[in-house]
């Protein structure tokens, strides 16, 4: 077979609006897993047993059932659970959040919790209370320690947008199957698809990079 | 009225009763130096003070608020009762006069030119001067431990509890640490320090007291214990540490 670069010059306005939806709804979702995340990890790392109980119990759900089911819950089940109708868009970014935002607590708390536990009390003894030790002295240092594993995490909810697919948003895979199945040009479409989720993953990449290298590691 | 008085003072971890029943005051002024075998209670009898730990039984009151008020009260103790750590725990993405202006700031509610300015001014009581702007992971163990003793002054606390500040240094830097600590007992500050350093409880301390098994074994004056101990425990021990 001969590879066709005039395939993937007629495809790529199509699949660049692809990716583009890709990146709002992982910006979007990361903005919200990141938000929720933090919340349920302190819980988790600080919280009473009703608190703890409650993010344990959101952890667990998330992690131990796949993706594409919740995404499939929220825009099929939840309709009829609740009568709340969802675009898909809203489904696709709710999935992220919801996913993200599980495995984002366990870093967040196993980040604060790594951090050693004199500073708490240095903090403590001053007279402050908790809450400003956690955002003032442990946060800034957890911080520090949290940014390559979620680094993962981003990377893994980006390409996990894919699986929208199911629920037809069209982003990038999407637009990629349906340009595939109009024209059969399989190895052009695929490989265009693929060496864009590279780009974005690779910007994400060198973006975490460069926050690495201008915070000291503690 | 005494600034520490310790009524009946159980704590316990667990099963294991770390102190037992401890009466003990402490005036205004005074330089208490705590030793004892290691697991004794001394360290424990420290943070007691500054309810770092909970007291379980009778009741501890520092300057006149008792440990077990809860909330805001105890955060009124710990802001009059500035302590120095044996592993320093300087907040490490903050250079030195961040660590100092740090209390000032968030604690006292200071403007940041002002927590700085008095800061240096710290800094340079404590022989750092010129060491603001490093961080903590660029200074010796005996310039980040000074760090912290300026870190605690910061918060003009009313007494300096200390425990085993020392203990983790190299001997060749222990006396610029002791130095410090002795010239703050000479402007009069309310000291309570845990440490092995018995020539600094010689020379500082205004009483010295022995501790075994969560209790006070003996409590007296530093010269007349050290040069003569009766107690045949506290004997044993300075011959181990000496």
């Amino acid at each position: 077979m001969e590879f066709d670069w005039t395939v993937i010059v007629d495809a790529l306005p199509a699949l660049l609006g692809g990716a583009r939806l890709t990146i709002l709804i992982a910006l979007a979702g990361l903005v919200g897993g990141l938000a929720v995340g933090f919340l349920a990890g302190l819980m988790r790392a600080y919280g009473n047993a009703l608190l703890n109980g409650l993010a344990f119990a959101y952890i667990e759900l998330v992690r131990g059932t796949p993706i594409v089911v919740q995404v499939m819950f929220i825009y099929f089940a939840l309709p009829v659970l609740a009568d709340i109708r969802v675009n898909p868009m809203t489904a696709a970014i709710t999935a992220i959040v919801v996913n993200a935002g599980a495995y984002i607590a366990e870093i967040v708390r196993g980040s604060f919790l790594s951090v050693h536990k004199g500073l708490r009390e240095a903090g403590l003894a001053l007279g402050l209370p908790l809450w400003k030790v956690l955002f003032y002295i442990i946060g800034p240092v957890a911080f520090r320690r949290m940014i390559p594993p979620l680094g993962n995490q981003f990377i893994v909810s980006l390409k996990d947008t894919s699986l929208f697919i199911v629920i037809g948003v069209g982003e990038l895979t999407r637009q990629g199957q349906e340009i595939m199945a109009a024209n059969f040009r399989a190895v052009e479409i695929w490989t265009a698809v693929a060496v864009l989720y590279l780009i974005m993953t690779g910007t994400l990449t060198l973006i975490l990079r460069a926050t690495e290298k201008r915070m000291r590691m503690l | 009225m005494s600034i520490v008085e310790f009524r009946k003072v159980t704590k316990t971890f667990d099963t294991v009763v770390v102190l037992k029943e401890v009466d003990l005051a402490i005036e205004a002024g005074e330089v208490v130096v705590l030793i004892g075998p290691s697991g004794s209670g001394k360290s424990t009898l420290l943070r007691c003070i500054n309810a770092l730990e909970e007291i379980n039984g009778g009741d501890l009151v520092v300057d006149g608020i008792s440990v077990k008020a809860g909330g805001s009260k105890v955060r009124l103790i710990r802001q009059e009762a500035g302590m120095v750590f044996q592993q320093f725990n300087l907040f490490p993405q903050m250079t030195a006069l961040e660590n100092v202006a740090f209390g000032p700031r968030r604690v006292r509610g200071a403007s940041r030119a002002e927590a700085l300015d008095q800061a240096a001014a710290l800094l340079a009581k404590v022989g750092l001067a010129d060491r603001g702007h490093h961080f903590p992971a660029e200074l010796s163990g005996g310039q980040q431990q000074r760090v912290a003793i300026a870190r605690a002054l910061a918060v003009k606390p009313k007494l300096m509890l200390f425990d085993e500040p020392t203990s983790a240094l190299d001997p060749e830097l222990r006396h610029e640490v002791l130095r410090v600590m002795q010239s703050l007992a000479e402007e009069g500050m309310t000291m309570i320090v845990v440490t092995h350093e018995m020539a600094f409880a010689r020379k500082v301390g205004t009483r010295l007291i022995f501790m075994e098994e969560g209790k006070i074994a003996v409590d007296g004056a530093p010269a007349a214990l050290l040069a003569d101990p009766e107690n045949l425990r506290l004997r044993e021990f300075l011959q181990h540490v000496n």
